[in-house]
């Protein structure tokens, strides 16, 4: 009686433990719950880059055109050799291999590569902009960037871009170009104070409208496929990956790190491989004693920014501005939180982090790896405990993408 | 016979064993998804529903609260504070969702609702009618 139980179990098994198999050999290594968040990183699962209401000529192709222009117009500059191109540039992934960019001066962050900027809910690395028009000012008044004025820039369009701006956005009132702005010089906050009301809101408006010209620029710079794209619509198709599509097997092992036990997926997720979010790994401070605490000051400046989608110069309606009126204002979350950078294309920009502090890949793998406390607030990272085996894998794959 | 049967038994467990674990996420099997649900102390039985059951990954969502007393009649007046998370992160939401109008007959809108990431979400509210506060949550899974 407990003979044919026991072998009926058995044949059972092995016929359960077969058809496991089986499946797991079709799918060229891959589980079912590997497949799929395979699938959700791939670029197939990329929808449209979402409108922004707060921009009225954010999808505009006479925008995009001026927009296109005003990003590499080192005319935009105090010494006139500035431009976003400076330190986003094209055939290196819109970014510029530095640990801190150099415009005017030195920042005190690493550049963020562009392509699917248009999906980010939060700009800079602190997300202290709400939309990306917002962001595009601000490295333009930034003293250590392009270091100009926002009457200078209403200046320099009347001058040199009157008849595109005037197309989308109206007649051009007269300007008084002096550098003048409450974020400048002590010389250039007083000539700021010294305009009246009126002259201030024309200024600001042509600035945030030349905000969402760039903007509509940056909204064009798409992801470009990957290795790891191209495998997963071989799967996702039916077709065994070969050629192009091919992983090797290290390559595999290294998504199923990535995906399990290295837990990256949890924030680096999505097809931008990005959760939009902010986080504090326990990333130091570039040098001491330079302190950065991250989203926590960026809560308030988001809030006072007059540039936000809630604020004169947004087109959007109150309603259209959930992504602000719903932030997060979780202090204790957020000091030395920043966002998850997407990982696309990470291989070839070192070095790593917001402030480059981290100059090759296998030490950003032992950074989570060891998982260390953060000088403040508190790492959200647990120790992995990966073998030197797994971290190879991890590696081969980051490669990949 | 019979050793050559035990061996293939233990190997067939052991391949079976090991796929089932790759194959299955953390997330508790048992974990109580019900979207209608009596609150903690029984005050009050609580119905979430998304405003759009689509709703995707790091997209804003609106969700509707339908709170009637245990014998069915609709509580009107209400407040309801949101609160949520991963319980297996350790994190909270990515967003303060409010709670921004009441549209009558015991339901209410909540706004600003996100999941940043896949996996188990916990969505607390805490709610309080006239004399009496009661909380409850609801288990979701972010695909």
């Amino acid at each position: 009686m407990i003979r044919p139980l026991a072998l009926g179990a058995v044949i059972g098994l092995a016929v359960s433990g077969a058809m496991a198999t089986y499946f797991y050999l079709q799918s060229n290594g891959l589980n079912e719950a590997e497949l799929e968040t395979a699938r959700t990183l791939s670029l197939a699962t990329l929808r449209a880059v979402p409108a922004d209401p707060s921009n009225m000529v954010a999808d505009n192709p006479a925008a995009i055109a001026l927009g296109e222009a005003l990003f590499n117009e080192v005319g935009l500059s105090a010494n006139g050799a500035v431009s976003c191109a400076t330190c986003h540039v094209e055939s290196r992934q819109f970014q510029d291999d530095l640990a801190l960019s150099k415009g005017i001066g030195t920042t005190s962050r690493r550049a963020m590569p562009l392509r699917g900027v248009g999906h980010a809910l939060w700009l800079f690395w602190d997300g202290r902009k709400d939309s990306l028009w917002a962001q595009a000012l601000g490295p333009l008044e930034s003293a250590v960037e392009h270091g100009f004025t926002r009457s200078e820039v209403a200046g320099y369009i009347a001058a040199h871009y009157r008849e595109p701006y005037e197309n989308l956005f109206g007649p051009l009132p007269a300007q008084n170009t002096n550098p003048a702005s409450p974020l400048g010089t002590a010389a250039q906050q007083a000539a700021w104070a010294a305009l009246s009301a009126e002259q201030q809101d024309q200024i600001n408006r042509i600035f945030a409208n030349t905000g969402k010209a760039i903007a509509a620029f940056e909204r064009t710079l798409l992801p470009l496929e990957n290795r790891f794209d191209r495998y997963v619509s071989a799967l996702l198709a039916g077709q065994a990956p070969t050629g192009e599509a091919a992983l090797t097997q290290l390559e595999i092992d290294g998504f199923k790190i990535f995906a399990g036990k290295g837990a990256c997926v949890n924030c680096h997720n999505g097809p931008r491989l990005t959760d939009e979010f902010f986080h504090n790994t326990g990333v130091a401070s570039p040098q001491n004693p330079v302190v950065d605490f991250g989203r926590l000051e960026a809560l308030a400046q988001v809030e006072a920014d007059e540039f936000n989608c809630l604020g004169p110069y947004s087109d959007a309606a109150p309603a259209q501005c959930g992504t602000l009126r719903f932030m997060s204002r979780g202090e204790h979350l957020f000091e030395r939180a920043f966002k998850s950078p997407s990982l696309r294309g990470v291989a070839d920009r070192p070095p790593y982090m917001h402030a480059g502090q981290l100059a090759t890949l296998p030490l950003v793998i032992e950074h989570y790896n060891r998982a260390m406390p953060s000088i403040s607030g508190h790492t959200e990272l647990e120790p992995l405990g990966l073998t030197t085996e797994e971290k190879a894998a991890l590696l081969a794959f980051l490669k990949v993408l | 016979m019979k050793k050559i049967f035990a061996i293939l038994g233990i190997l067939v467990l052991a391949a079976a064993a090991f796929v089932a674990f790759k194959m299955f996420q953390p997330i508790p099997d048992d974990l109580d998804l019900a979207t209608t649900r009596a609150t903690d102390n029984g005050h009050f039985m609580v119905t979430v529903s998304p405003e759009n059951a689509a709703y995707q990954r790091n997209t804003l969502h609106t969700w509707i609260v339908e709170i009637t007393t245990p014998d069915g009649a609709p509580i009107e007046g209400g407040e309801i504070l949101i609160d949520g998370g991963m319980p297996q992160h350790g994190h909270g939401l990515p967003t303060n969702p409010l709670m921004t109008e009441t549209l009558g007959e015991g339901r209410y809108k909540i706004e600003g609702v996100r999941f940043n990431m896949r996996g188990w979400w916990e969505l607390k509210l805490a709610i309080v009618a006239g004399e009496i506060s009661d909380n409850i949550t609801f288990n979701l899974v972010m695909k």
